[in-house]
């Protein structure tokens, strides 16, 4: 089911990125002041977009849980924000780096974009140890949907605070005055953001389908050793998918 | 709690070895202590709740859910300014160095707009955490970054009113953040509280 379009997704998104690091090395120009070390940019805003994004498309995930009491959709919730996170890591240190070589610190605190960032990432490190805390694999679900919610509309509020407090060092790519990005730039930046948009999706649905596999298979070992209960896999922050009984081929 | 807070503003003094504060810095210290104190009380919100079976009770009730959400809100904002009552003159008596006179009126409706806000989003994780393990970790772990924009915007708009030299004006922009945020995070709260009291 999840595993269906898998491998031209995951050759799109390979393709993609290939592309997108071509055009970084060998088309887009060196930055004026910055020189060769702007190219992190290519790697770090996409991240951080996509990361902001996974984790309010997992808020709309947990909205669709708790209206449908469907936990499938608290499974891909979970997964989205399971990978946001691995992409936010992703974006601190990128970030890290290039302050360090543009401003010359690894982190500025009077920069409210750097600090809105780590603050939602800060947020969401507890979604993790919240499931793990709760026995009840139902009610586990239904609070992590509680917290992707408000997690998750708390993240456009904290950047709207960001917006409105003036901010001089971070570089506002994106206004709303179209940005001052030259043209052979923004098209690598366009094409970065859309490979690792790709990627994002790409690895959600390999998390899904493996975590549907792994069910399939849980419960044909529950039909061939007869109708034992299955073996407790031990407490889990990370959901499993209730697998129906599929007929064996 | 308003001992609590007590106890912080004598360890700043010590902590920060000064005699007197003003400006971002006493604005700093005011907000960091009540955001810990209300800490205090976002823990014990729910646990009668959760040890006498409250909660089965309240589900028997012939009422709606998100009455609960409003009553226990209601509580921990009375508990709030019933901690700013003790603390902000104790604060004013200890610490600050600028006379309250001017800076008073301005303080108290900064205050109450950021009670409010602590009150809705305290009252949603600590009945987020109540029914964990680790709920004494999760509640202020969870609670703590999603108070953060309201220590921001209270600091920053008390800022000027605890300067050296008399209270200057209010930056309404930070008070706006502060009425903004306290909307959502209303509506949100009413929104899903709901589901966390299912069983």
């Amino acid at each position: 089911m999840y595993g269906k379009g898998l491998r031209p997704l995951s050759l799109a998104s390979a393709a993609t990125l290939t592309a997108a690091f071509a055009l970084v090395f060998f088309y887009a120009p060196n930055d004026a002041d910055q020189g060769f070390v702007q190219k992190i940019f290519y790697v770090h805003v996409p991240m951080a977009i996509v990361a902001l994004g996974g984790f309010v498309a997992a808020g709309l995930m947990a909205i669709a849980h708790l209206r449908s009491g469907d936990r499938r959709w608290d499974v891909r919730s979970y997964v989205a924000i399971h990978l946001s996170l691995i992409l936010a890591i992703g974006v601190l240190v990128t970030g890290a780096i290039w302050a360090k070589a543009s401003w010359g610190h690894w982190w500025v605190w009077d920069e409210p974009t750097l600090v809105s960032f780590l603050i939602i990432f800060l947020l969401y490190a507890t979604y993790q140890p919240l499931r793990f805390s709760i026995e009840n694999p139902e009610r586990q679900a239904r609070y992590a949907s509680v917290f992707a919610i408000t997690a998750g509309a708390f993240v456009p509020l904290n950047f709207i605070a960001v917006r409105l407090a003036q901010a001089y060092t971070h570089p506002r790519v994106l206004s709303t005055t179209g940005g001052n990005l030259p043209g052979s730039m923004r098209l690598t930046f366009l094409v970065a953001l859309a490979g690792m948009a790709l990627l994002y999706v790409t690895l959600w649905k390999y998390e899904m389908a493996s975590k549907h596999a792994s069910a399939q298979l849980r419960a044909l070992r529950r039909k061939l050793a007869g109708e034992e209960p299955p073996l407790p896999a031990g407490r889990s922050a990370a959901p499993s998918l209730a697998a129906p009984a599929q007929p064996v081929p | 709690m308003a001992l609590f807070s007590l106890t912080t503003f004598v360890i700043f003094h010590f902590g920060l070895h000064r005699t007197s504060l003003s400006g971002d810095l006493a604005a700093g210290v005011l907000w960091v202590t009540l955001l810990f104190a209300a800490m205090l009380g976002v823990n014990r919100l729910f646990v009668a709740e959760h040890e006498q079976g409250g909660f089965d009770a309240f589900l028997l009730a012939p009422v709606d859910r998100s009455a609960l959400l409003v009553a226990k809100a209601a509580a921990l904002f009375a508990y709030l300014v019933i901690v700013e009552l003790v603390a902000v003159p104790a604060f004013f008596l200890l610490l600050a160095g600028p006379s309250p006179g001017q800076a008073l009126p301005d303080l108290l409706w900064i205050l109450l707009l950021a009670d409010l806000g602590v009150a809705v989003v305290g009252t949603l994780t600590s009945a987020l955490a109540i029914q964990t393990r680790a709920r004494d970790l999760i509640g202020p772990l969870t609670a703590l970054p999603l108070l953060i924009p309201v220590v921001i915007a209270g600091a920053r708009a008390t800022e000027p009113l605890l300067g050296a030299n008399g209270a200057g004006a209010v930056p309404l922009k930070w008070a706006a953040i502060l009425g903004l945020y306290d909307v959502v995070f209303a509506l949100l709260s009413y929104a899903v509280f709901d589901f966390l009291l299912e069983d």
